[in-house]
């Protein structure tokens, strides 16, 4: 019937064109593709690294060469990409002027670039409460609003300089989490990790802001190796934000970034990610491929991790941000909207597992296809021997728009313990022509309708969202669906 | 203000709609009622611009304006407003954000400037008092669990808040018990004026002793088969639908 033709045609035109597909000019230095020990002695002795770090990444890279050798890139997950040339890939590059004391000796142009992707690196967005750790590339080149944390005794920096700085936490928690040999692209994220960002919030501390870090890949065939760890000591609490835009690019570009986060005896993390890295054109040409790695322990007793993620971008998404539940009577919690759109691939989801008595676990996933993309929730719900009295809940809902895309649900549940309780729902829908009928009645475009019914569909996850990220999500998952009805 | 001429449309190739020619004036309220499968939802689908109804035939003339090449919502802009006989439900959108998006568009295309916050709340609360609604329907999601009779009120407070030039009400009184009829219905007297119409899509005669009509119409079969003023409800009432139809016949 017509109406369902022209909402498909509609639906494909939302597709829209990448908004902030612009390169920022800056010099930067650059090492040739390939990847061998040479490359990660390089890239250790660039940053003036310890010996005790160059050792760890070389042991991470004879694990990888190891890995690439017997199985190669992990194949279970629903996505389909040519093979990677791991030698065909740029595996550091840094703008060239570094380490800055003050806004006023950031690159002018950098500066600029910030301020078209509204990245609130000013005084103005600072006071607003927002602490900036900027990753341009793969090196931090300004780090906000440290000093009144400094007071607090809270640690924001660099990766590189908390290697310099603190040694003794980088060493007792870095891997602790993910270790070395957790999966391929860890692996690899191990040995050849340029920058992130390191906090440590001590004993009973709150964090009187949102920390927020910015990651944008601007160099053309570099991989970004992101590597960030975050520790909540004893009763401490931080909110984490982590948002991302990239320029359009034609080549594809792998990201391999680990989170590591670890929560301590009540301590609370939240850590809230956007990410909207250039998916690649209608045809599926282009576009980031985001293989990242995040997990989190709640090492101590009544401890609580919560991620909660926004995913628009990308060609391809392979991210099961995730809790171990180690503490008593822990939480972890995982809120999640991905947006699939002409031929992105989505694969993500979580995985909890309990080890703690009482331990609780929330599940809430929103997955939106529209074009001919596939968007696949992929969770693992694990209750272990001890876990006496474990709670989980897992609520999966696909919403389709248009009838050549494709969501799927695909949850594994393990539960080895007998008072345990654990209930998953699912459900699949479409945005339906009544519903877009009855908006335009009311005078909304069409547009402007998916937009509200879609944004209706992720509120739930949305309402998780710190304040200053949820209005930009919105405007994103508009943004994201845009031309996908017409 | 609405001039209907010689409307045939089809529905899946299906001819519902066979010749109807209709006009009302500015100010006027006029009612149409028929039996099931008389084509009183077509005719208001088709005058919002629903995808899938076809204009094989004639104009629908809008203060001079052909509607035919307007989208659904340039009409609603228009001032083109349908109450729907089953509204639909936006799970997670919640009434007033749903609503405020609509009041702006259509001022936008007015020329006016946007409604802020406060002063769509304060005119909204007013208008649900006059709905007897409770202001906690403003944070429910859009008909979203309502009950048959919350989601007609639901329409006449978008009604109220949207000041259309011409209202299309699609049975609104069905599922409304006496009490919230009234209550309806002085929603949409309310709203009478020199330069507002309406359209009353009914089966029973019931709404029109709260909306009196101007001019009552009876559809069969596609067709206006007789017009008449408000006394020709009541006889329809009184007689059926049948008889009509064979006198008419």
């Amino acid at each position: 019937m017509a109406a369902n033709a022209q909402t498909i045609e509609t639906v494909e035109g939302l597709a829209g064109e990448y908004k902030y597909g612009f390169v920022t000019d800056i010099e930067s230095e650059l090492l040739p593709k390939g990847l061998s020990e040479d490359t990660v002695r390089f890239i250790s002795a660039k940053k003036g690294e310890p010996q005790w770090m160059l050792d760890w990444r070389l042991r991470a890279y004879k694990s990888w060469l190891r890995m690439a050798k017997e199985k190669g890139e992990p194949g279970w997950a629903k996505v389909s990409y040519p093979e990677i040339d791991f030698q065909d890939i740029h595996y550091y590059s840094a703008p060239k002027k570094k380490t800055l004391k003050s806004l006023d000796e950031v690159d002018p142009e950098l500066l600029a670039t910030y301020e078209k992707l509204g990245i609130p690196l000013k005084e103005r967005e600072i006071l607003a409460g927002v602490a900036v750790d900027a990753v341009f590339d793969s090196v931090s080149v300004a780090t906000t609003f440290k000093g009144k944390l400094k007071d607090m005794g809270i640690i924001f920096c660099s990766m590189s300089e908390a290697v310099r700085e603190h040694p003794e936490l980088v060493q007792k928690y870095l891997g602790s989490v993910v270790p070395v040999t957790d999966n391929f692209y860890a692996t690899l994220n191990s040995a050849v990790f340029s920058d992130g960002s390191f906090v440590y919030i001590p004993p009973g501390v709150r964090c009187p802001m949102e920390l927020s870090t910015y990651f944008r890949i601007n160099e053309a065939k570099t991989g970004q190796f992101e590597r960030t760890l975050l520790i909540c000591d004893k009763g401490a609490y931080v909110s984490y934000l982590e948002g991302c835009t990239a320029p359009m690019r034609d080549d594809n570009q792998l990201h391999a970034a680990v989170v590591e986060l670890v929560a301590m005896e009540d301590a609370e993390i939240r850590y809230a990610t956007v990410q909207n890295w250039y998916p690649g054109d209608k045809n599926g040409k282009g576009g980031i491929y985001n293989f990242v790695t995040k997990r989190g322990a709640c090492r101590g007793a009544r401890s609580k991790i919560s991620w909660t993620q926004v995913e628009t971008g990308s060609a391809i998404t392979w991210k099961y941000p995730s809790v171990i539940l180690q503490g008593d009577d822990s939480v972890g919690e995982f809120y999640s909207v991905a947006v699939a759109n002409n031929a992105q691939q989505a694969d993500t989801g979580t995985k909890m597992i309990h080890m703690g008595k009482n331990s609780k676990s929330t599940i809430i996933s929103k997955g939106i296809s529209a074009g001919r993309a596939q968007n696949t929730y992929r969770g693992l719900v694990r209750v272990m021997p001890g876990a006496a009295g474990a709670r989980n809940y897992s609520q999966c809902d696909s919403l389709l728009i248009g009838d050549r895309c494709g969501g799927h649900t695909v949850p594994y549940i393990e539960v080895k313990n007998r008072s345990a309780k654990v209930e998953h729902e699912a459900t699949t829908s479409r945005i339906s022509d009544d519903q877009l009928f009855y908006c335009r009645q009311r005078g909304l475009s069409e547009e402007d309708a998916v937009s509200t019914i879609v944004n209706g569909f992720c509120k739930e996850v949305l309402q998780k969202l710190p304040m200053e990220f949820a209005v930009e999500a919105q405007k994103l998952l508009g943004v994201s669906l845009e031309g996908s009805v017409g | 203000m609405l001039e209907i001429k010689n409307l045939h449309a089809t529905v899946d190739g299906k001819e519902i709609l066979r010749g109807i020619d209709l006009t009302i004036k500015p100010g006027e309220v006029h009612a149409i009622m028929g039996p099931n499968g008389s084509g009183k939802s077509t005719l208001s689908y088709v005058l919002a611009g629903r995808d899938g109804y076809e204009v094989t035939e004639g104009d629908i003339l809008f203060n001079g304006q052909s509607l035919l090449n307007l989208e659904p919502e340039e009409r609603a802009r228009e001032g083109v407003f349908l109450a729907f006989q089953y509204p639909v439900e936006i799970p997670g959108v919640a009434n007033a954000t749903f609503l405020r998006s609509a009041v702006n568009a259509v001022r936008k295309h007015r020329g006016l400037a946007d409604m802020d916050a406060m002063t769509f709340l304060k005119t909204a609360k007013a208008k649900m008092k006059q709905l007897q609604m409770d202001e906690k329907f403003l944070q429910r999601a859009v008909n979203q669990g309502f009950s048959g009779g919350e989601k007609k009120r639901n329409e006449v407070f978008q009604m109220a808040m949207l000041e259309p030039k011409l209202a299309i009400l699609d049975e609104t009184d069905s599922g409304l018990d006496i009490d919230a009829l009234k209550i309806v219905a002085e929603g949409v007297n309310a709203l009478r004026s020199p330069e507002r119409s309406a359209m009353v899509i009914t089966h029973y005669q019931r709404l029109l002793d709260y909306i009196v009509p101007d001019v009552v119409h009876v559809l069969s079969k596609g067709r206006i088969i007789k017009t008449g003023g408000k006394d020709l409800a009541l006889e329809l009432e009184a007689k059926g639908y049948a008889d009509i139809i064979a006198d008419a016949a």
